[in-house]
């Protein structure tokens, strides 16, 4: 049994304490600890983006990051894009050009797009096609989302 | 005043976007990985670290001591029954393991950590056994038996014939003979596997299940438990993807259920990323030799195959793939006499399952890379030689498939000219004659596939319960499964277009195999065809009943009306005569008369069972594409460039924009995987590289430009004329990459994948122009 860690972080704009083994990783804790089930764990060894969360403005793999080292940071989650206005313009055009299929990687793919277009507001395709590098999608082959990051980047 | 209501704009053919996408968009589905059901446990499996051994002894002792551990199966204390195609495998291995996948117990747990120190501690004693891993070697005299029922290792064997192979030889002016070698690849599904299982009080089982066949999952998996399948309710959570490795039922699914029973609480069994790479099924490897003849004027004589499919340690679909692979070996082009002998030996490397193309990736590869040699052995360009023999609408396969449309030459044509094909391949082909690093290349591939379901069982139906409620809304009870691939959009966009309301107000219902009427399952590229001409048809019977009330109601005859934008209407001005909710609810609350708009439908569609020999015309439909690879590849470093695939493809009808596109696309990824850069690679039984880091997927930076033609022949028998689509775009990229890198530096790949270190193998080793 590992020790337990008393950590503070916001999450979406909201202060959290929660306790945490120290070997726990922040993939677990948020989904497990805080039930925000959005990020998912498909491989657990930061190979394929389906875990990224946006910490204090980097995305990151969830699942390689320990529980501990959120501690004192800003971190933003799926469940926390969607405005009172309704869906972020990322999302929005997710759907609307058909970027999601199964949806396993969609959560991980928004925020990392997120991050994207906050460093890059007007990629080259290619520059969005690498921004997506580390994000796996078996279900769309990419072209979807690609157009829809376009849109979003071009409006 | 009248209300005039206008026509509005049709969804057949929309970009329509996917009912389910908002919520997933906002993380917000829940996905079967993400469900905790009160008081569940969660489990894992043991597996064995041998390929082939006697078990000895299997102690649980210290294992079940470890706190929090509330359940442990093994062979000794759970069902005997057994799972699989052939029923070969006991999901927990007692007497011997066969492959390095194999269970030996199954542990649940109050939490993964406990579970995971129990794993450790189980201890198993082994006598390894003598091992075979290459299918031929498994067929010699002598080699390790693996099943002891199972004289001679051999599993399920396909054999067709027809004509006078022999004859059509001696005649033929040209005749190629190649051998073949066909990888293991995975579907590395997003999404995990995962198994809830559920008992209530009475003994009934609740699974919830990742599966794309639910109804006759229940057949298969009940043999396993000791329960009768009318037992089992099937209910399908979200799922993070399938592509065929979901149907069949496999042993982590029974574990669980026996783990659920012994700790009467719900039972979480899950994979590890690893654990999918090892322990969920491939697509079936093949060796294929192949010998075709034409004569000099590029008429093809014949084709002789003989395949050898590497079984492994038990039979899933894997071994059945001939039955797929055989008609585009045998009926993809015009083949007057063929030969087609299959036969899959049990082997102690892990087993295969179905995976999107199921065979035909493997037989397109093969013969549209055989059908490129040969036309260079006749001294015919690549497009020429295959409109030669090209099969015209209306003609019959030797297996009898009925091509009522073909679109093939009219695929071949269209893709060939969009691309400027014949030019560039001429200009590529000469190029290789002066040096230069970076060359480019362009290929062509084509192939054939069932587009109108595939009547593999007595029934290839789909049923359909339609209700309407008193709001004029529908409710769709399907028992097509959605596995992420967009049958959600199609059918709301049938029902909604026939009944003339919004798709807001159309809700599919498809998770409950208590609810749900009887479907085959997601397989075959079957579900917009077959789920949809059950919705459709179910739609029309609603739209009758209703229609038939106001006419009674409104004196103006029912076939003067239809049903337009919540309204039904006069046909001929759009006169309002009833809102349709109104309509309903004085059909519903009429008293004695009283009607509530309820239909049901089970639509079979007319095709037919294979004989004995093969012979059936198994599909209603049959689809064909041609699809064109222009690359470049990089001499010094094999690294290859894919610039652009060009897809034509015999759609019959889109319906949904935004689907077809994303199932062309998706599809065209796992194709480009298939020959550029996924393998799984499996030495002495052993899985080398179980994770995304060493198994290539394609990622976003190695897509090409895709563009897709869709020829739209409206097929007859098709909902507003479709045929299914989704797997040729998974089939054809592989071989027409393998032809556009021969255009380029003008070797063969008979071994995808075709991955950098063996294209700079080949070109040191002197097979071609040396690299500059
Ligand atoms: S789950 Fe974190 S990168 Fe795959
Ligand atoms: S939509 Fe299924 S993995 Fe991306």
């Amino acid at each position: 049994m590992s020790a337990k860690i008393d950590i503070e972080f916001t999450v979406n704009g909201a202060v959290k304490q929660v306790t945490v083994p120290a070997t726990a990783s922040a993939l677990d804790m948020l989904r497990d600890q805080l039930d925000l089930k959005g990020a998912k764990e498909a491989c657990g060894e930061g190979e394929c983006g389906a875990c990224t969360v946006i910490v204090d403005g980097v995305s990151v793999c969830s699942c390689l990051s320990y529980a501990v080292d959120f501690d004192g940071r800003k971190i933003e989650t799926i469940e926390g894009v969607q405005s009172d206005e309704g869906l972020d313009p990322i999302q929005q055009a997710f759907v609307d050009y058909g970027a999601v299929q199964c949806g396993y990687c969609t959560p991980g793919m928004v925020m990392q797009v997120k991050h994207t277009l906050d460093k890059n507001p007007n990629p080259t395709k290619e520059e969005i096609q690498r921004g997506l590098e580390g994000n796996v999608c078996r279900c769309t082959g990419y072209s979807k989302i690609i157009d829809a990051v376009t849109e979003v980047a071009s409006s | 005043m009248d209300q005039i209501v206008e026509k509005p704009d049709t969804l057949i053919g929309a970009a329509f976007p996917k009912p389910d996408a908002p919520d997933k968009v906002v993380g917000k589905t829940t996905y079967i990985n993400d469900m905790v059901l009160p008081r569940m446990l969660v489990a894992k499996i043991k597996r064995t670290d041998r390929v082939h051994a006697k078990i000895l002894s299997v102690d649980i002792s210290e294992a079940e001591k470890v706190p929090g551990i509330v359940a442990i199966a093994t062979a000794e204390n759970s069902p005997k029954g057994l799972i699989g195609v052939l029923k070969d495998n006991p999901p927990l291995k007692g007497d011997k393991v066969r492959c390095i996948r194999d269970e030996i117990a199954g542990v649940a747990g109050e939490t993964e950590e406990a579970v995971n120190r129990a794993l450790e501690l189980i201890k198993v004693e082994y006598e390894d056994l003598p091992t075979v891993f290459d299918p031929e070697e498994a067929l010699k005299e002598g080699a390790p038996l693996i099943h002891e029922d199972k004289p001679g290792n051999i599993g399920l064997t396909f054999d067709f014939e027809h004509g006078d192979v022999k004859k059509a030889e001696a005649e033929s002016d040209v005749v190629l003979e190649e051998k073949y070698e066909l990888h293991y690849v995975t579907h590395t599904c997003m999404g995990p596997g995962c198994v809830i299982a559920d008992f209530d009080t009475h003994g009934k089982l609740t699974i919830y299940t990742q599966t794309q066949y639910p109804y006759n999952y229940k057949m298969d998996l009940a043999p396993a438990l000791d329960i009768p399948a009318g037992d089992i309710r099937v209910i399908q959570p979200p799922t993070g993807g399938a592509f065929g490795s979901k149907l069949d039922v496999y042993p982590f699914e029974p574990i669980a259920v026996y783990l659920a029973k012994i700790a009467r609480r719900p039972v979480k069994l899950f994979f590890s990323r690893e654990e999918e790479f090892i322990a969920s099924p491939t697509r079936q490897p093949a060796r294929v030799y192949i010998k075709q003849g034409a004569k000099k004027d590029g008429t093809i004589t014949f084709r002789d195959v003989q395949v050898y499919l590497n079984n492994g340690g038990y039979t899933s679909w894997g071994a059945t793939i001939p039955a797929v692979m055989m008609r585009t070996m045998t009926g993809h082009f015009r083949i007057p006499n063929v030969e087609f002998h299959s036969v899959a030996p049990y082997t102690n490397n892990p087993f295969a399952g179905s995976f999107r193309g199921y065979g035909n990736v493997q037989a397109t590869y093969v013969t549209a890379t055989l059908m490129d040699k040969m036309a260079e052995e006749l001294g015919m360009d690549p497009i020429e030689f295959r409109l030669k023999n090209a099969q015209e609408p209306g003609e019959r396969t030797p297996q009898n498939s009925l091509l009522k449309n073909a679109a093939l030459a009219d695929c071949i044509k269209i893709s060939a000219e969009k691309t400027d094909f014949l030019k560039k391949h001429a200009e590529y082909t000469e190029a290789r004659k002066t040096p230069g690093r970076i060359r480019q290349g362009i290929g062509i591939a084509t192939s054939v596939h069932n587009a109108g379901g595939a009547k593999i069982h007595k029934s290839d139906g789909c049923g359909t319960i339609l209700t309407m409620d008193d709001y004029g809304r529908a409710t769709v009870i399907t028992g097509a499964s959605e596995i992420g691939q967009g049958i959600d959009a199609v059918i709301t966009q049938l029902v909604s277009e026939e009944l003339g309301i919004p798709p807001s107000d159309v809700l599919i219902a498809n998770d409950d195999s208590a609810i749900g009427p009887w479907d085959v399952g997601v397989h075959a590229s079957r579900t917009t065809f077959i789920a949809g001409n059950s919705a459709r048809n179910a739609a029309v019977k609603a739209k009758q009943q209703i229609l038939a009330a106001a006419a009674r109601q409104s004196n103006v005859s029912a076939d003067k009306l239809e049903l337009r934008g919540g309204h039904v209407v006069q046909k001929d001005n759009g006169v309002s005569v009833t809102k349709l909710d109104r309509l309903i609810r004085a059909m519903h609350f009429a008293g004695e008369d009283a009607e509530l708009v309820m239909v049901s439908e089970y639509y079979e569609p007319p095709s037919e069972l294979e004989d004995k020999n093969h012979v059936g015309d198994i599909s209603a439909a049959y689809a064909h594409g041609a699809y064109i690879t222009e690359l470049e590849v990089d001499t010094l470093t094999g690294g290859v460039k894919l610039h652009k695939i060009t897809a034509v493809q015999d759609v019959g009808k889109v319906i949904n924009k935004l689907g077809i596109e994303g199932q062309m696309e998706g599809g065209i990824a796992q194709g480009i995987g298939y020959g550029l850069s996924e393998e799984l690679i499996i030495e002495e039984g052993i899985v080398k590289n179980p994770n995304f880091r060493d198994y290539k997927v394609v990622t976003a930076p190695e897509m090409p430009e895709i563009e897709c033609h869709f020829i739209e022949d409206d097929e007859e028998t098709g909902p507003f004329g479709a045929k299914g689509i989704s797997e040729l775009p998974c089939i054809i990229p592989g071989a027409s990459i393998a032809n556009a890198v021969y255009n380029a530096i003008g070797v063969r790949f008979d071994n995808p994948p075709i991955t950098p270190e063996k294209i700079v193998r080949a070109l040191h080793g002197g097979k071609a122009e040396a690299a500059e």
